[in-house]
């Protein structure tokens, strides 16, 4: 096997096996939306107002409405769990150990975001799933046709951990990025409230959430549920995917982080 | 192999073809607000036609034959037959006063009408468009029925809150019958056993003995998320073989589906601003709700209990009728 694939399969296996080994985190990345889904969006379910936008054709409960933005929310931690799994390793010496391969450095971490996006859409399934079993379900072929769409936006998430985390020096700095990242990102955007709603009560704020990248992998997602094609959405995420990888890339320069690889 | 693949296609597209159901026809809405009826593809689920009628169009109902639509235009106190090919107004009959909701008798020559103004039931030859009689009911009359024979026909008055049963062949009300706040729409089914009346204030549906005109069930909705009183029970129709209902719950924007031998309400479906009534395509498989608010139509479906489409029609839908 070529040592490419070796250690596409060795880090997407690590990546997989700490995954397995820590069952709180599955069961926390599933409790997280599902409180938003089953709590939060019954006692907003007036809260959304009735109006059709695409691609819904008719009028939808605010449990539905908001199943696209939760995903967008687990691909969203995830993609930050994974960069604090980045931090923590590079604090505990492994990431070194990575880093010395002889292989590419844009190639490491290529297979560190499929690993990390392959959890993240896994996780979405099962949240469509429970969301299913409440009765809150999607077209069938939307389930497929999904796909696609949360593996962009996964990767474009876990391109976005991947930045941070070679911002990040410490893990304490961590809470930062709760605060200054994750939830700046989920409530500007339309995952809880279509951009119409926000443009109503501030032009500034709607400006802001159409600018936010994750407004767009959210957009792309929900499209994609009702087997619909988003392009500016698609375009928009791979664009950002563009801009946050090539951002980590010279973030995991050798010559900047001074963790050089050995021939 | 490619014969093979080819032959499988060409059997599994005619099984398709064979197996699609024939629903083309067209539904009929009248517009409140905008004097119109728009025509809605049951193929294409799009307005294919908007026709112009008299002030104010609510209740609407086709000949046995389809080649006439009748139209209660109530602000300008007539029945209007419409042509359905061509849109055309042919003639208006004598209606009374405001006359709000009707029904074709099974002879499809005598139009039993509500005036709500009047308080008075109008019976019309649409023949001859003359008036054959005219019966005293309870004030503001509202909801029409007529049994499947024909000896019966049903007037509910909004205000006297109740069920009057006339005797079509001397149009006389031979029984008068109490149901809760504000009856709106009456139905029979079952061979004409059974006569359910919708109370939009009381927010129940009243079940009736056809025979003994006594009350055999009532029944109530309760939608997760809406003030009961929004709950208002309006228009109503069954599935094929009377096994389900389905009524429209107005301004809680919901219809609930209701088993019509348990009476119990086993679904509820999130449809557009105050639906009032509905119709169902050539094979029951879609059904078509006026939303009077958001001025639309939502297209169910059936099976699957399903929204699938809000169609935009005009200003404030209110009937509903189907045409092959």
């Amino acid at each position: 096997m070529s040592p490419y694939l070796t250690s596409l399969r060795a880090i997407v296996t690590r990546e997989a096996l700490r995954f397995i080994h820590q069952r709180e985190r599955f069961i926390a990345a599933l409790v997280r939306p599902l409180i938003w889904l089953l709590v939060f969006a019954a006692g907003f379910r007036a809260a959304l107002g009735l109006s059709i936008i695409p691609p819904y054709q008719t009028y939808i409960t605010y449990e539905t409405y908001i199943v696209p933005g939760l995903c967008g929310m687990i691909l969203l931690f995830n993609g930050m769990q994974s960069s604090l799994s980045l931090v923590y390793d590079r604090e505990m010496g492994s990431m070194k150990l990575l880093l010395t391969s002889p292989l590419p450095r844009w190639w490491l971490l290529f297979c560190k975001l499929v690993g990390s996006t392959s959890i993240s859409v896994l996780q979405a399934y099962a949240f469509l799933a429970i969301a299913a079993a409440f009765g809150i379900s999607m077209p069938a072929v939307g389930y497929i046709t999904a796909l696609p769409a949360l593996v962009v936006a996964g990767v474009m998430l876990g391109a976005l951990g991947l930045l941070l985390s070679s911002l990040i020096k410490q893990l304490e700095n961590f809470a930062g990025v709760m605060n200054f990242v994750i939830f700046p990102m989920f409530f500007l955007s339309s995952a809880l409230y279509p951009l119409w709603k926000m443009a109503e009560s501030s032009e500034l704020l709607f400006t802001i959430c159409a600018l936010n990248p994750f407004t767009q992998a959210v957009e792309l997602i929900r499209f994609a549920l009702y087997a619909s094609f988003n392009g500016s959405a698609l375009f928009w995420t791979l664009a950002a995917t563009a801009a946050f990888t090539t951002a980590a890339l010279w973030g995991y320069n050798p010559a900047r982080t001074g963790i050089s690889r050995k021939g | 192999m490619i014969d093979h693949i080819s032959k499988s296609l060409f059997a599994s597209a005619a099984a398709y073809l064979l197996s699609t159901p024939v629903s083309a026809g067209e539904i009929w809405v009248t517009n409140e607000k905008d004097d119109t009826v728009s025509v809605i593809s049951t193929d294409t689920l799009e307005v294919i036609h908007t026709y112009e009628t008299g002030e104010r169009p609510r209740g609407i109902t086709f000949s046995k034959d389809y080649s006439r639509v009748y139209i209660c235009a109530s602000d300008s106190d007539a029945v209007q037959v419409m042509d359905p090919e061509t849109g055309k107004i042919l003639h208006d009959l004598p209606s009374g006063e405001d006359p709000e909701q009707f029904v074709l008798h099974p002879d499809d020559t005598h139009l039993y009408i509500a005036n709500e103004d009047d308080a008075i039931t109008t019976v019309v030859n649409v023949e001859t468009r003359k008036v054959v009689a005219q019966i005293d009911v309870g004030v503001e009359p509202e909801g029409m029925a007529v049994s499947p024979d024909g000896k019966i026909a049903i007037t509910t008055s909004e205000t006297t809150n109740m069920a009057h049963w006339i005797d079509t062949a001397t149009q006389d009300l031979f029984a008068n019958t109490l149901v809760d706040s504000r009856p709106r729409h009456a139905e029979f089914i079952k061979d004409g056993t059974e006569m359910w009346v919708s109370s939009e204030i009381g927010g129940t549906i009243t079940v009736f003995d056809v025979a003994t005109q006594s009350e055999k069930a009532k029944f109530g909705f309760e939608v997760q998320g809406v003030h009961p009183d929004r709950v208002q029970p309006v228009g109503f129709e069954f599935t094929d073989g009377d096994t389900h209902a389905f009524v429209a719950l107005g301004p809680s924007n919901h219809l609930a589906v209701v088993n019509a031998d348990t009476y119990e309400v086993e679904d509820y479906i999130l449809v557009g601003r105050r639906v009032w009534h509905m119709a169902f395509n050539a094979d029951k498989s879609l059904l078509f709700t006026t939303n009077g608010v958001s001025g639309d139509v939502t297209v169910v479906d059936v099976a699957a209990r399903k929204a699938l489409k809000s169609i935009k029609v005009g200003r404030f839908p209110w009937g509903a009728a189907f045409r092959p």
